[in-house]
């Protein structure tokens, strides 16, 4: 269903612009956002272009001319997406494994195809790594990105309505959390996608699951604490409703914590999709499954290393540069840092 | 002490019934018998098969009402899938295997001695290795040492476990053939170079997370007002370091020790099944290989009791770490 992606697409380039407007009219947000840019200019580059890769290889449409094998027509009926376009993987592949930069084949010594073109080289089956990389690109985001969008305004839904009111609402919420929390979130993972079956949406799903207690903790304890605090005590005191004061002065004091949270859970995302590829119920064409297959290339001889090399680093430059933007993040908008400073 | 205990294993065990009741779900409603049962005995399987295969693992009752009895019958309600369900894991009584009948309880029996010799190591060396190296960094705060320190956690922290696992397996199993590459011996002064492998690869993988958390706590102590004090009266600033801010830093590492306890059971799981140690971890993989709902609904049970005792243990040694915290 392609256009489910292209729709996506559409949404969040608007939701994007939105966001971005709003920061711009918001002093604190715009001078956050300044200072990130000052202090990890680098970071928030390389996660532009994964953004842009991703965006690419969303939009997709079926028709055009395929060229290649034969045996590629089907791919003309299939949607093929910006990214596919460019590259065109049913004509840019060889029989096998073939090095980077190669001009034959690793094992058999046989001219390639595309001699040299190939920049990070083929897998088993002559596909281009750099494709498949590039084709990871959207699989990474999607788990990390959209799992965040779906837990984090349920996360903060239940956290605050628990912080907030209180009495019985706290009571359940508190017991769901806890009885969530105390299964380790691995098998609990594993569970609910065994049941739930593989699938982007399953996992994701899953991921969701068992994803949201933690943020849904930490909005209770900080809602737990502002509730008392003495503009929200006057806010209650001149007569505004419950609705207003979470809208109002509930939610804007959590926004610093939505954010680094969103981009922590993003990495642990990412980072725990390889351990579920490795278990043969990750996401087709995500990197841990290029990682999991590059598993036995290692004990070739001579060994076959661009393909590990290949997903590791693609997945290692992300999970670092988002890491490093939330770290610096935590910085310039925990209040408790930013006094020291001054 | 004594109504604190009581009423906090109270609360334990409602969880316990809470994390059953997410079983019941999982495994019962949302995966359904009739399926687990067909997939198990085969498409061209009979009937009589096929219900025997059912009555054998417990999977042939009603959900939650059973209708063969009247509606005043206590019958109706126990003698169903929910009532056995909370029965049998209540009981320890795990029954059999999905995929190879083979009884449950024995297997994690057998299991527990492998993945408790790979995972005690482990969670002790790294726990001392990470304490270690932030008392080390945050004694040198605010340096280069502490900055690059940082740094390279951060390295650390962004690389997969699956990248450790193979990577480490690769560069010490195969190139440097320091260790074997994979296996176990029950034997204790063999299974050490088997565990030797893991053991490292596990204390690297946790070493950037750990180090960076156990900095933040310490440098929090660092700023407290007793550290001045013991300074002021002459105290030197390894004597601070060790004496005083580690041990008052206790409370919060506690915490995060029972935080990672669900994380050492994860972090078994790869390394036991790349290292082929026949533990716990191993027996989860198989069972997700082998389509074994009910070994895997087990493994899950047994994580979260584990996790649930280890909490309460903790609220408990709060006590004896820090003279502060009275339990009410």
């Amino acid at each position: 269903m392609p256009w489910i992606s292209n729709i996506a697409v559409l949404v969040l380039v608007a939701l994007g612009f939105l966001g971005w407007r709003t920061i711009r009219r918001n002093r604190l947000w715009s001078e956050a956002l300044r200072a990130l840019w000052r202090r990890r200019r680098i970071s928030l580059v390389i996660i532009a272009v994964y953004v842009v890769i991703a965006l690419l290889d969303s939009i997709a449409w079926v028709g055009g001319t395929v060229s290649g094998d034969v045996s590629d027509a089907v791919a003309a009926f299939k949607p093929r997406s910006i990214i596919d376009r460019i590259i065109a993987p049913e004509a840019f592949k060889e029989l096998s494994y073939s090095a980077p930069f190669a001009e034959a084949g690793f094992y058999d010594d046989a001219p390639l195809n595309h001699p040299g073109a190939h920049v990070l080289g083929t897998d088993i089956l002559g596909q281009d790594v750099l494709y498949r990389a590039l084709k990871g690109v959207r699989v990474a985001l999607l788990i990390g990105g959209l799992t965040s969008l779906i837990v984090i305004p349920i996360a903060l839904a239940f956290g605050v309505a628990a912080g907030y009111f209180g009495g019985r609402i706290d009571d359940v919420v508190f017991f769901v959390m806890s009885t969530l929390a105390s299964v380790p979130s691995l098998l609990l993972l594993i569970a609910l996608i065994m049941v739930l079956g593989i699938g982007t949406v399953q996992v994701c799903v899953a991921l969701g699951v068992t994803g949201w207690v933690g943020f849904c903790r930490l909005s209770r304890g900080e809602t737990l604490k502002l509730r008392e605090a003495d503009y929200v005590q006057a806010a209650r005191a001149l007569g505004v409703s419950h609705a207003g004061i979470i809208l109002r002065h509930i939610l804007p004091n959590l926004a610093h914590l939505i954010v680094i949270t969103f981009a922590l859970q993003f990495t642990g995302l990412v980072l725990a999709e390889t351990i579920l590829s490795y278990l043969g119920i990750g996401l087709d064409g995500s990197w841990g499954q290029m990682i999991d297959q590059a598993r036995d290339e290692l004990s070739r001889d001579p060994i076959v290393w661009w393909n590990l090399a290949a997903a590791s680093c693609a997945l290692f430059t992300l999970v670092l540069c988002v890491n490093l933007c939330a770290d610096a993040m935590r910085d310039i908008l925990d209040p408790r840092t930013r006094r020291e400073e001054q | 002490m004594f109504a604190y205990l009581v009423r906090r294993i109270a609360y334990g065990f409602v969880t316990v019934l809470g994390v059953l009741m997410l079983l019941f779900v999982l495994f019962f409603a949302i995966a359904d018998p009739d399926d687990i049962a067909r997939k198990a005995v085969g498409e061209r399987a009979s009937a009589e098969v096929y219900e025997q295969w059912k009555k054998n693992h417990g999977y042939d009752k009603p959900l939650i009402v059973n209708t063969d009895h009247g509606a005043a019958e206590f019958a109706r309600y126990t003698d169903t899938l929910f009532f056995d369900h909370y029965r049998r894991m209540l009981t320890f009584d795990f029954g059999r295997s999905d995929a190879d009948d083979s009884p449950i309880a024995g297997r994690i029996l057998a299991g527990a001695v492998p993945s408790l010799s790979l995972t005690v190591p482990l969670f002790v060396i790294g726990l001392g290795v990470g304490v270690f190296f932030a008392l080390l960094v945050a004694f040198f705060r605010d340096t280069y040492v502490d900055r690059s320190v940082l740094v390279l956690c951060m390295l650390a922290m962004s690389i997969a476990s699956l990248i450790y696992i193979i990577g480490g397996q690769y560069l010490i199993g195969m190139l440097l053939r320091w260790f074997p590459i994979s296996g176990f011996d029950p034997d204790p002064t063999v299974a050490y170079r088997f565990l030797a492998l893991p053991v490292l690869i596990g204390v690297v993988s946790g070493f950037g997370a750990d180090v960076r958390l156990y900095r933040t706590v310490f440098l929090e102590e660092t700023n407290r007002d007793y550290v001045r004090t013991a300074r002021a009266k002459g105290c030197g600033d390894i004597r601070v370091m060790t004496a005083h801010v580690l041990r008052n830093a206790l409370i919060p590492i506690l915490t995060n020790v029972v935080l990672a306890i669900p994380f050492l059971f994860t972090g078994a799981l790869l390394l036991e099944s790349f290292f082929g140690i026949p533990g716990l971890g191993s027996l989860t993989v198989e069972a997700i290989h082998g389509n074994d709902f009910s070994t895997l609904r087990t493994m899950v049970y047994i994580g979260a009791l584990l996790f649930i005792l280890g909490q309460i243990l903790t609220d408990v040694s709060y006590t004896l770490a820090d003279p502060r915290v009275r339990l009410r």
